[in-house]
């Protein structure tokens, strides 16, 4: 029997789930619910600085929860927390949030720095973060609409070396002023 | 679409257990819909009722709660230091009403277990399937003259509202110089690390504006939560402002007051503050006794996996005024057992066996404007016990930078604003 065809033969009599139960493993849903006091329910953060992870790809947050649970990825709480769950339950919450439509936030933005960032998104941004950021079809996170701050933590990082930037990211970074990068984020976080 | 990726799978994988639902054997009988009757509408009650309605639609959920608004404890003590207004904690329940629940402004009197029925004092009574009691804490006389009128004059604050304004108005009125008495209560109580913060939320009010002022801390204890953190802040921020005495130098804290001379004794010391802040011993909401769950401690005591009372069976206590230790009495620690018994729940009037349980707790202090600190914990079930997952959690350390100690500001105001989304949005 292939895998796929067991995989078919499970579901259709309901024996996943059922197993899931005796394996003691938590749902999904339970895991992921737990998360809703910092990041929002259903991932949608009601901010100013938690970040949404509604809409985030599976592939972007277990790394970024393996990350930070080693501590590769800098935090303040996060990677404590992190500490306390498995590889496959991280699969588990991430499968919760990636079905979820991406949040969009209602916060101030300088209009002027908006409208610098978005001439500067298109030969620097868009090729990964295509969609004005909001599309998480690989490893790039949700920067369409995302709050500020959240955004501001995370270039500090990238430049500080805390958090690791993906070689294309940061041949871009380095040719931008901080002033650019302050422009492109307003931008992101600016998107309705 | 024909491949079979995570995603794809997620979904089909939800459609194939909604089907078997359908057929699924222990389903109960349609006669009548099931009814959950949650008594108080703090952070636990209020996330059970909106957590139950999300699992399951066709659950009838009645909450019963005397007040028409809630004030949270968390950040009061932010009020209380003069940066946040009350208005700002203050939460109504159109929210819950939105997602169906049946929300009764009233005072519960009785709740019987055998005949599953809750009284209230407004002469109605609510049937139920399962009952979800989460009436917070209540007050314990411990110390000798702190009554009702006493409280108007030495404010606990330490269930927020007017005590919290009241609070926050002597500390206007108090003149350059004076000294605020902090009295913590005896473990276990509501919001371990909230004393020491309000220390801090006091000393920053006084630094800038009555700079002579001294605040000193009178313990029921010979040591506190996030002690090294605390006494970090207090030495980095407000140098020779705070002083804390443990119980043992004390003959064990206040012993009791006299409101009327504004004296507050222990067993050595006589004191004659400024302002009082005397924040008595704490045991479960009152009605957890009336209904008969409390045991010889006065907390609740209840199984790890569905909170469910070992004194009453189909009662479940969440929130303070469970025995819920090593979870603490917190509010994050409040929401995560509501949603953990509220899927219990649906399950079991579902004619299910509940699935295993996952916690969650963070809390924040800010100790000064611009730095914050916060331990978070990981939890679960290990032999029918809720237990701290090993390796997981902690404290902020001692010498994070002055940045992460800024960003942990920043997620203690958008965990204040996600949780209570959360809660009653």
């Amino acid at each position: 029997m292939s895998a796929r065809k067991t995989l078919a033969v499970l579901l259709g009599s309901g024996l996943l789930l059922a197993g899931a139960h005796v394996s003691g493993a938590p749902t999904a849903t339970m895991l992921a619910d737990t998360c809703a006091g910092c990041h929002g329910t259903d991932g949608a953060s009601t901010g100013p600085a938690t970040p949404s992870i509604a809409g985030m790809s599976e592939i972007y947050i277990v790394d970024s929860m393996k990350a930070f649970k080693s501590g590769e990825r800098h935090s303040t709480v996060m990677g404590r927390i992190a500490k306390g769950y498995s590889e496959e339950e991280f699969k588990l919450m991430a499968s919760v949030f990636a079905q979820q439509p991406v949040a969009t936030t209602s916060q101030k933005t300088d209009a002027t720095q908006v409208a610098a960032g978005d001439k500067l998104y298109g030969s620097n941004c868009e090729k990964c973060h295509d969609e004005k950021g909001s599309l998480a079809d690989d490893d790039a996170g949700i920067l369409y609409s995302q709050w500020l701050p959240y955004l501001q933590y995370s270039m500090e990082d990238f430049k500080a070396g805390s958090r690791e930037m993906p070689k294309k990211m940061k041949k871009k970074v380095d040719k931008l002023s901080d002033a650019d990068i302050e422009a492109l984020l307003q931008f992101f976080a600016s998107q309705q | 679409m024909n491949k079979i990726n995570r995603r794809n799978f997620i979904k089909i994988a939800g459609a194939a257990t909604a089907a078997s639902a359908i057929g699924f054997p222990m389903i109960a009988a349609a006669a009548g819909k099931k009814q959950v009757v949650i008594v108080g509408g703090g952070t636990a009650g209020a996330t059970a009722a909106k957590y139950i309605r999300r699992a399951d639609a066709s659950v009838e959920v009645t909450l019963i709660e005397p007040n028409k608004d809630y004030y949270t404890c968390y950040l009061s003590n932010e009020v209380i230091g003069g940066g946040r207004k009350l208005d700002s904690l203050k939460f109504g329940y159109d929210g819950l009403r939105k997602h169906g629940v049946t929300v009764v402004h009233d005072t519960v009197t009785a709740i019987d277990a055998k005949g599953q029925k809750v009284t209230t004092q407004g002469g109605k009574s609510f049937s139920y399937d399962r009952c979800i009691v989460a009436p917070g804490i209540s007050f314990v006389d411990n110390i000798e003259g702190y009554d009702a009128a006493a409280m108007e004059k030495m404010p606990h604050a330490w269930k927020a509202g007017p005590q919290t304004a009241l609070l926050r108005k002597q500390l206007e009125a108090m003149a350059d110089g004076g000294t605020v008495l902090i009295a913590p209560p005896p473990n276990p109580f509501r919001c371990p690390p909230g004393p020491y913060e309000r220390a801090c939320q006091i000393a920053s009010y006084l630094k800038t504006h009555k700079p002579k002022s001294k605040i000193l801390i009178v313990d029921k204890k010979d040591k506190f939560s996030k002690q090294g953190l605390f006494t970090q802040a207090w030495d980095r921020h407000y140098k020779g402002m705070i002083e804390w005495v443990k119980a043992v130098d004390t003959g064990g804290g206040v012993k009791s007051v006299d409101a009327k001379t504004g004296t507050v004794f222990t067993e050595f010391e006589e004191y004659k503050p400024a302002v009082a802040n005397i924040i008595p011993a704490q045991v479960a909401g009152s009605i957890a006794k009336v209904a008969g769950l409390t045991d010889d401690s006065g907390w609740c005591p209840v199984t790890g996996k569905t909170f469910e009372s070992t004194i009453h069976k189909g009662i479940h206590v969440i929130g303070d005024a469970a025995i819920q230790a090593p979870l603490p009495k917190s509010g994050y620690a409040a929401n995560s057992e509501a949603k953990v018994v509220a899927a219990a729940v649906v399950d079991l009037v579902n004619g299910r066996e509940p699935g295993t349980p996952s916690w969650v707790n963070t809390c924040y202090s800010i100790v000064a404007p611009n730095d914050g600190i916060s331990v978070a914990m990981v939890y679960n079930l290990v032999d029918g016990k809720v237990a701290k997952v090993e390796g997981s959690g902690g404290l902020t350390p001692m010498d994070s930078s002055p940045e992460d100690r800024a960003r942990e500001v920043q997620y203690a105001y958008s965990w204040f604003n996600n949780i209570t989304s959360d809660i009653f949005g």
